[in-house]
C-alpha cells in the first residue's frame, strides 16, 4: 500500500498515467529503478577465515521510512549483515549502498547515516553512562557542547537522566539496552539498525521502547529490527527478510506474508463442557478437554465462520486465542 | 577529526585520573623506595658516579624509567580493554579515522607519562635538589620516549588477546632494557663487550640524552641520541597505522 502511495505521488508529479502501478512486479522495479532506497545490498558476501560462509550473496532493499524486519534463525547471518552494513565488518565481496551512496566510495556519509543498536553490550562499563554518549557524539565530530544537549534530551527519553553520572555497569539489563539505543540515535542517524533490541528487556519497558521506536518512524527515520521476538516483527514491521544459512530465503511486505500462512490454529475456551463431537465445515477441530477446543481454521474461514459455528451448535465461548504466532509457524517453515 | 581526537584524548586522560590510585600513586611509592634504598642508604657509600653524587645521577634514570613504563602502560591497557570490552565498536562505527584514533591513543600515553612523571619529579624533589641543565632537551627526549613507549604499548594491545599478553612485554622486555640502559649506572664503567651490546639498546640513548638535560653530562652524541627514538618512531607509527588499517584482532576476518 505504501509503496503504491509513493508511485501514485512519483506519478502525479510527472504528469503520468500508469495503468498497471498496482501490479507488485512493477513497483519493485519501478521503485528500485526510481527512488532511492535507504537500503541496498548487492551480493554481499562475507567468508570469515576460518572458511565459514555466513553470506552467499544477498540482496537486500529498504526503503526510506521503513520498518523492516531481517529474521533468521542463529547463525543465519543476521549480525554478519548488520555488521557489514554498520562498518563493523569487511565483506568478502558484493556491495552495500546507503540512500543511494556507495558504502567503500562514502565511508564517513554512510557512517554518519547509520546508528547501530548491537545485541551484546560494547560500551565501557566503568565510564559514566553520559560520558558514553556524549564520547560517541565526538567520535562523529559533534562538538562537547552540542553532544551534552542532545544527551540529556536522549537521556531523558529513555529515563536514565537521574543515573547518568552512574557508570554504566551499575545498570540493570533493560537500562543497558536503553543507553544502547540512545547511544546509537546520538548522532541523529536516518537509518537505525536494531540487532535484538529487546532481548532480556522486562514487558513494561519492552513496549515502551516499541512506542519510541514507532514514533522515530513516524518521525521518518527508516528502522531496521533483527530480533527472535516474531510478534515484536509481526507487529512493528512493514516489510520482512529472512535469512537462512546466509541466503535471504523470503523478502516481502508483512501483510502478503502472513497472508500466506494459510492455517491458523487457534485454542477456544468454552463456557459450559463439550459433548460429543465438534465439526466446522473446511476445519480440523480436536477436543483438548472438557472445557477446551483447538481447531485449525481452512483456507478461506474466517473467525466468524468459527464462532457461528460453535454459537449453532450450542457452544458458548468464553476466551478464545491463538496456539501459534502465523509469523512464527511461516518463519519455522521457510527455515527449517 | 579536530574533535574526534580530542574526545579521545579528554577519555583517556579522565581514565587514568578516574583511578589515580593505580596509576598515579604506585610510581610514586617506587620512586620514594628507589630513592630511599639506592639514593639514601648505598648511595652514600657509592659516592660519585662520572663525577656526580650517586643520588642525583640516579634522578634522570628514575623519571625516565616512570615515563617509559607510564606512556607504555597507558595504551596497552586502554586499547586492550576497549577490545576486551567490544567498546572499540564505537569508533568502528564513527567517521574517527584510524589515524586520529591512533593519535588519541598515544596522547593519552604521552598525558599519564607526563602527570605521573611530574608527579615523580615533585616527590624526588623532597630528596634532592632537581638541577635542569636543559629544559629543551629535558622536553624534547619526554616527548620522544612517550610517544615511542605509547606507540609500542598500542602495537602490543592490537596483539594481545589476554591479559597476561599485556604484562608479558613490559616485565621481561621493558623493564630489563631500562635497567640495563645505564639508569643506576655509567655505561662507560661496563667492560668493552657490555658496552658495544648497550648501544642496541634503544632505551640507552634516551637516558643519556635525559641526564644530559638534567645533570649536564652524557656519553652519546645528542643527535644520535635523537635519532634514535625518531627512527623508531617512524616505524612504530607505521606499523600501529597499518595494523588498524587492516582491522588487525578488531575486525573480524
Amino acid at each position: 500500500m505504501r509503496k503504491a502511495v509513493n508511485v501514485k505521488i512519483y506519478l502525479k508529479r510527472k504528469t503520468l498515467i500508469c495503468y498497471y502501478c498496482y501490479h507488485d512486479s512493477f513497483i519493485n522495479t519501478y521503485i528500485k529503478d526510481n527512488m532511492t532506497l535507504a537500503l541496498s545490498t548487492d551480493y554481499l558476501a562475507k567468508t570469515y577465515s576460518n572458511n565459514l560462509e555466513a553470506l552467499k550473496g544477498i540482496n537486500l532493499s529498504v526503503e526510506q521510512g521503513d520498518f523492516f524486519a531481517l529474521l533468521g534463525s542463529n547463525g543465519a547471518g543476521k549480525t554478519t549483515a548488520i555488521g557489514i552494513i554498520s562498518g563493523l565488518l569487511k565483506s568478502t565481496s558484493g556491495e552495500v549502498e546507503i540512500n543511494g551512496l556507495n558504502q567503500k566510495n562514502h565511508s564517513n556519509e554512510v557512517k554518519k547515516m547509520v546508528g547501530l543498536m548491537p545485541q551484546e553490550f560494547n560500551f565501557n562499563p566503568h565510564e559514566p553512562n553520559i560520558e558514553i554518549l556524549i564520547n560517541q557524539a565526538g567520535y562523529f565530530g559533534i562538538p562537547r557542547k552540542e553532544a551534552k544537549i542532545q544527551a540529556e534530551v536522549l537521556l531523558k527519553k529513555m529515563e536514565l537522566w537521574d543515573r547518568r553520572f552512574d557508570v554504566a555497569q551499575s545498570l540493570s539489563g533493560g537500562m543497558k539496552r536503553r543507553l544502547m539505543l540512545a547511544r546509537a540515535l546520538i548522532h541523529k542517524p536516518k537509518i537505525l539498525i536494531l540487532d535484538e533490541p529487546t532481548a532480556g528487556v522486562d514487558v513494561e519497558i519492552r513496549q515502551s521502547m516499541w512506542k519510541y521506536l514507532t514514533q522515530l518512524n513516524n518521525e521518518g527515520m527508516t528502522i531496521i529490527l533483527t530480533t527472535h521476538y516474531l510478534e515484536e516483527a509481526e507487529s512493528l514491521c512493514r516489510n520482512i527478510a529472512i535469512l537462512n544459512n546466509g541466503e535471504i530465503v523470503e523478502q516481502s511486505n508483512m501483510k502478503k506474508l502472513l497472508a500466506r500462512a494459510k492455517r491458523q490454529v487457534i485454542i477456544i475456551d468454552t463456557i459450559e463442557k463439550i459433548s460429543g463431537q465438534i465439526e466446522i465445515s473446511d476445519c480440523d477441530c480436536e477436543v483438548i478437554d472438557e472445557n477446551t477446543l483447538q481447531v485449525s481454521q481452512g483456507e478461506g474461514v474466517s473467525i466468524s465462520d468459527v464462532v457461528g459455528s460453535l454459537s449453532e451448535q450450542n457452544i458458548q465461548i468464553s476466551h478464545l486465542r491463538s496456539s501459534q504466532n502465523r509469523l512464527e509457524a511461516l518463519f519455522l517453515s521457510l527455515t527449517t | 577529526m579536530w574533535i574526534a581526537y580530542k574526545t579521545i584524548v579528554i577519555k583517556e586522560i579522565l581514565r587514568f585520573v578516574r583511578i589515580w590510585v593505580q596509576t598515579i600513586v604506585p610510581p610514586v611509592i617506587t620512586t620514594s623506595l628507589y630513592l630511599l634504598i639506592f639514593g639514601g642508604l648505598m648511595g652514600s657509600r657509592i659516592g660519585q658516579m662520572q663525577g656526580i653524587e650517586y643520588i642525583d645521577f640516579i634522578v634522570p634514570g628514575i623519571i625516565l624509567m616512570t615515563v617509559i613504563m607510564q606512556s607504555y602502560a597507558n595504551t596497552v591497557s586502554s586499547f586492550f580493554m576497549t577490545k576486551y570490552n567490544n567498546s572499540f565498536e564505537e569508533l568502528l562505527v564513527s567517521t574517527t579515522p584510524n589515524s586520529i584514533i591512533l593519535l588519541g591513543f598515544v596522547s593519552g600515553g604521552i598525558a599519564r607519562g607526563f602527570c605521573v612523571g611530574l608527579a615523580v619529579t615533585f616527590t624526588i624533589s623532597f630528596f634532592v635538589e632537581i638541577k635542569a641543565f636543559s629544559l629543551l632537551i629535558i622536553t624534547v627526549t619526554f616527548f620522544l620516549t612517550s610517544i615511542m613507549f605509547a606507540l609500542a604499548g598500542f602495537i602490543n594491545a592490537v596483539f594481545a588477546r589476554t591479559f597476561d599478553d599485556i604484562s608479558i612485554i613490559p616485565n621481561f622486555v621493558l623493564l630489563p632494557l631500562t635497567y640495563l640502559s645505564g639508569m643506576f649506572y655509567s655505561i662507560d664503567i661496563l667492560p668493552s663487550f657490555w658496552r658495544a651490546l648497550s648501544a642496541f639498546n634503544p632505551i640507552y640513548y634516551m637516558m643519556d640524552a635525559f641526564r644530559l638535560g638534567f645533570l649536564g653530562i652524557g656519553s652519546v652524541e645528542l643527535w644520535k641520541a635523537f635519532l634514535v627514538p625518531i627512527s623508531m618512531i617512524i616505524v612504530l607509527t607505521l606499523v600501529a597505522n597499518a595494523l588498524l588499517n587492516r582491522g588487525v584482532s578488531i575486525k573480524t576476518e
